[in-house]
């Protein structure tokens, strides 16, 4: 059995049973799975290191290796990664040196194939391959295994009040769990977060941090219900349909949520029962609002026995990360509207300019002076175009990254009420205890079994709940490391497309100013 | 404490500061008489220009020498050409604006009471760009003295003035007091009248197609000037603003990049060294704006409001004169006081005639030094800024390199 678990180690957080080969090792009370938790707990390398092993842990692999190919079970022979992965892979499976692996890892990421949006890679709840051959064979298949997402086509629908826009969602894979290769749904606002509080509530995906979708606007929507189609409607919708596609992008990324059926779902049911629980004034809204308070209070009451300083320190660096990263966008945020505010000085002034050319009696100088205008007029619209880069590149970049802080916030705070959990039901139990012990005492041997029977219930959910928790502890910190690789990618190459964005508008400032210097020259 | 990339040195006036700057005119500068402000001291509130002259007339006590002077006295210097009734035909070249330091000063004292609340790399860079826009408005403020001097000095009539002379001379005090508000007052009301008067003036149809042309043209041009002016300070200010942000941008990621040492952190710390000097360019570039665009514009707003008042003067004599004419032809047809009224008459002819001539010379010129002004402003402030894009270029290119290259 441990050879087996070996090569297919349960796919631990989602408890997906739709996957062949892989559901007979899941049953109702997942004993097996216990085992190799407990073997797994046990195993040196894995607590040391804060790192499941790759072969026991399917997402690791894949999460290293975010934009290539993960490998995957041996029963699906699909996805796999490059050549050096393929090696790096058996190394790890034979010598179980997680060490070597990881570290090897890391400057494969750079060597490999660059320019994959953060999409396309996929991950398969299965093992890795074990031998090389296989995983050379799959190597062809490579290229197959991406979940494209976009979000495109903002319709208005209906009219009025009850107006929404409706958005084409449109993916592209070639996995065997989605019915076809390429397909679409129209999707609306309310759908996205309906699929957000889906996934938040699922036990299973406890630890893991769901990208949060974008916020709710009701003065963004009212006015584009109300039907006005100025600049920032438009900019609104624009706004919404990019941040969907980021957060859609971000969850398909995901090892765990893109096998998870609501997702699927999402992605492929035509028609989607309509999400109503996501009303801000709705029952569920306000018992929303109420858990959260109640969740505050608990936190502030409860201080967990760390034993692990490690979850503490991320806390700290996270809450710190968080501030440092609200701070920049309202700086950007800033810069943006002073650029706004640039490109409307000067196209008044560009105005101004050219009346001055006009009542300019000196031929040449009037000249010059209308040309003067035209520059300023092309300044405008570069202006113009240097806000929305600096907008849609670095401030939702930032936003995106201050909510998504917030979530990984809350995958600890689910940690910590796991850890609650299991406390409790060892406090109870001990009460059960007391109550048989006293029983014992009192000689009742009828109620003396019920006791037992209690306890023994009991001995089983603390164990079920501390397993739990220590499943939680190690989802989290596989995320963790997820979350800041890819957060590294996407930081640099937002970054990197901003500053070229700037380069570009450098070159073309340059261009119009050396079409102006002979005007100028020419002055007589 | 200066800042990079503006002139600095350890006075306030580099060697490139020195010599006639003639920013906004294009002025001949000729042996016999040169004027220069060679230094400035600011105090408390008020700034003393060493005005340094140099020349070869007979009526000074030397060739070369020095005095100190405030800003009230060139006011009285410039006030007394426009009193001078002999000056009524040249356009006299517009008074400095007064030193304004005030807002500066304002958000010194603000950054000062907010230490508290800021990193301290935070606050010298404040300090070191409050204090970098303190110098630039200084200079600037010497600059436009120093351009009146100049154009006094160059124009072939006033700067044979008695009061010039004394002005680059007498190295006491010249007591010149600022207007008590009585005067003040006084002021308000000749400029009404003026305006008034102005209007009923410009209203008479000028037989002179010359003249006729350059009051319409003057008329709009100098509104439109105004509006320029005007809007162009706008612009360069919300320039000024986004380089602002850059700045704090560029603190924020060398926060962010100094809480770890991972590649990212790395990352964002060659990022926050990208803005912190392309923000350096795009304040440069602003500034440069703003001397070559947006003083150029203020200057001529000053300088065809002088006109006008020029044309205002020529008006007035003129519509004394036919006074004149009427009344002498009033006088000859009552036949008393022929000879006053012929005098009067007389008088008035001769003072128009002489506006009329000197005026014509006089606006020809202001065109000449207008349209060379605008072009070496223009074609300066095109190089400037190819300059500084082709630098913000060049950074953004060895930035990108790097940053491709590491990751």
């Amino acid at each position: 059995m441990a050879t087996s678990s070996d090569r297919n180690p349960p796919p631990f957080p989602a408890t997906d049973v739709s996957k062949p080969g892989l559901s007979d090792l899941l049953d109702g009370d997942s004993d097996e799975g216990d085992d190799i938790f407990v073997s797994n707990r046990t195993s040196p390398l894995f607590v040391s290191r804060g790192v499941s092993q790759p072969e026991r842990v399917r997402e690791e692999p894949a999460d290293l290796f975010s934009q290539e190919e993960a490998g995957t079970d041996t029963a699906r022979s699909n996805g796999v990664n490059s050549d050096d992965d393929n090696d790096l892979f058996a190394e790890a499976q034979s010598d179980l040196d997680t060490n070597t692996s990881s570290s090897a890892v890391q400057p494969h990421i750079s060597s490999s194939s660059g320019p994959r949006p953060a999409s396309s890679f996929q991950q398969n709840p299965a093992a890795m391959q074990h031998t090389s051959l296989e995983q050379l064979e799959e190597e062809e298949a490579k290229d197959s295994f991406d979940v494209d997402v976009a979000v495109t086509n903002p319709e208005k629908v209906g009219d009025g009040m009850n107006a929404y826009v409706a958005y084409k969602v449109f993916t592209r894979s070639s996995l065997p769990l989605f019915k076809s290769k390429a397909f679409s749904v129209r999707r609306r606002f309310s759908d996205f977060l309906g699929l957000y509080e889906k996934l938040s509530a699922k036990q299973t995906l406890h630890g893991c941090i769901i990208p949060p979708p974008p916020e709710k606007s009701v003065v963004g929507m009212t006015k584009v219900k109300v039907g006005m189609d100025d600049p920032s409607s438009v900019e609104f919708v624009e706004r919404r349909r990019a941040a969907l596609e980021r957060y859609l992008q971000r969850v398909v990324s995901h090892p765990s949520l893109v096998q998870d059926p609501d997702v699927r779902e999402f992605l492929e049911k035509d028609d989607l029962p309509r999400a109503v629980n996501t009303q801000t004034l709705s029952g569920a809204g306000f018992l929303k609002m109420i858990n959260r308070a109640s969740d505050a209070v608990n936190k502030m009451t409860i201080k967990m026995n760390e034993s692990d300083t490690w979850f503490e320190d991320k806390l700290q660096e996270v809450e710190a990360e968080e501030q440092q990263l609200r701070k920049l966008h309202s700086v950007v945020d800033s810069l943006v509207n002073h650029r706004k505010e640039l490109c409307g000085n000067t196209a008044i002034f560009a105005k101004s300019m050219a009346m001055l050319g006009n009542s300019e009696d000196n031929t040449a100088l009037s000249r010059a002076l209308s040309q003067l205008a035209e520059v300023e007029d092309k300044m405008e619209q570069l202006h113009q175009e240097q806000a929305a880069s600096d907008f849609f590149i670095l401030a939702e970049l930032l936003a995106d990254y201050i909510r998504l802080l917030g979530a990984v916030r809350g995958c600890l705070d689910q940690r910590m009420r796991a850890w609650q959990r299991w406390q409790e039901a060892q406090s109870t139990l001990q009460k059960k205890r007391e109550t048989e012990a006293k029983l014992l005492w009192a000689n009742k041997p009828d109620k003396l079994q019920q006791a037992k029977d209690e306890i023994t219930e009991w001995e089983t959910k603390v164990t079920q709940y501390e397993r739990d928790f220590d499943r939680i502890g190690m989802t989290v910190r596989k995320e963790f490391l997820r979350f800041e690789k890819d957060k590294a990618k996407d930081f640099k190459s937002q970054i990197i497309k901003y500053l070229e964005a700037m380069m570009k508008s450098q070159q073309r400032f340059i261009k119009f100013w050396e079409a102006f210097l002979p005007e100028a020259k020419a002055i007589a | 404490m200066m800042q990079e990339g503006l002139d600095d040195g350890p006075d306030f006036l580099s060697e490139e500061d020195r010599g006639p700057r003639a920013v906004n005119v294009d002025l001949e500068m000729d042996a016999t008489l040169q004027v220069d402000i060679s230094d400035a001291l600011s105090e408390r509130d008020k700034v003393k220009f060493t005005v340094h002259t140099k020349s070869t007339l007979p009526n000074f006590k030397q060739n070369e020498f020095s005095v100190v002077r405030q800003h009230e006295e060139f006011i009285w210097l410039h006030d007394s050409f426009v009193e001078n009734e002999d000056y009524a035909g040249y356009i006299i070249p517009p008074a400095p604006p007064r030193p304004d330091f005030d807002a500066s000063r304002e958000k010194l004292q603000k950054l000062g009471e907010g230490e508290g609340s800021m990193t301290k790399e935070e606050f010298t860079k404040m300090k070191q760009e409050l204090e970098a826009e303190y110098l630039a408005i200084f200079k600037k403020t010497v600059a436009m003295h120093e351009v009146f001097l100049c154009r006094v000095a160059a124009h072939p009539v006033l700067r044979k003035d008695l009061n010039f002379h004394v002005f680059l001379e007498y190295n006491q005090d010249l007591s010149v007091r600022g207007k008590n508000k009585k005067e003040k007052l006084e002021d308000f009301f000749k400029n009404v009248v003026k305006s008034a008067d102005g209007v009923l003036v410009a209203g008479v149809k000028d037989v002179d197609d010359f003249f006729e042309h350059e009051k319409t043209f003057l008329l709009e041009y100098h509104n439109r000037v105004k509006d320029s002016s005007a809007k162009c300070d706008r612009m360069i200010r919300s320039h000024k603003n986004a380089a602002d942000d850059m700045n704090r941008i560029a603190s924020s990621l060398y926060t962010l990049g100094t809480q770890d040492s991972t590649d990212l952190c790395k990352f964002f710390l060659k990022v926050s060294e990208l803005f912190e000097k392309t923000r350096k360019i795009e304040a440069r570039v602003a500034a440069d704006e703003d001397l070559k665009l947006a003083d150029l514009l203020k200057y001529y707003l000053r300088e065809s409001q002088a006109a006008k008042d020029l044309l205002y003067r020529r008006s007035r004599s003129l519509v004394d004169y036919e006074n004149a004419n009427k009344a002498l032809d009033k006088a000859r047809a009552k036949n008393r006081d022929v000879m006053q009224a012929e005098n009067n008459q007389q008088l008035c002819c001769h003072k128009f005639e002489k506006i009329s001539e000197s005026a014509k010379q006089e606006l020809i010129d202001f065109k000449t030094r207008r349209v060379a002004a605008f072009r070496k402003n223009l074609v300066e402030l095109a190089e400037l800024e190819l300059k500084h894009a082709k630098g913000n270029l060049q950074l953004l290119q060895s930035c990108l390199g790097v940053l491709k290259g590491n990751t």
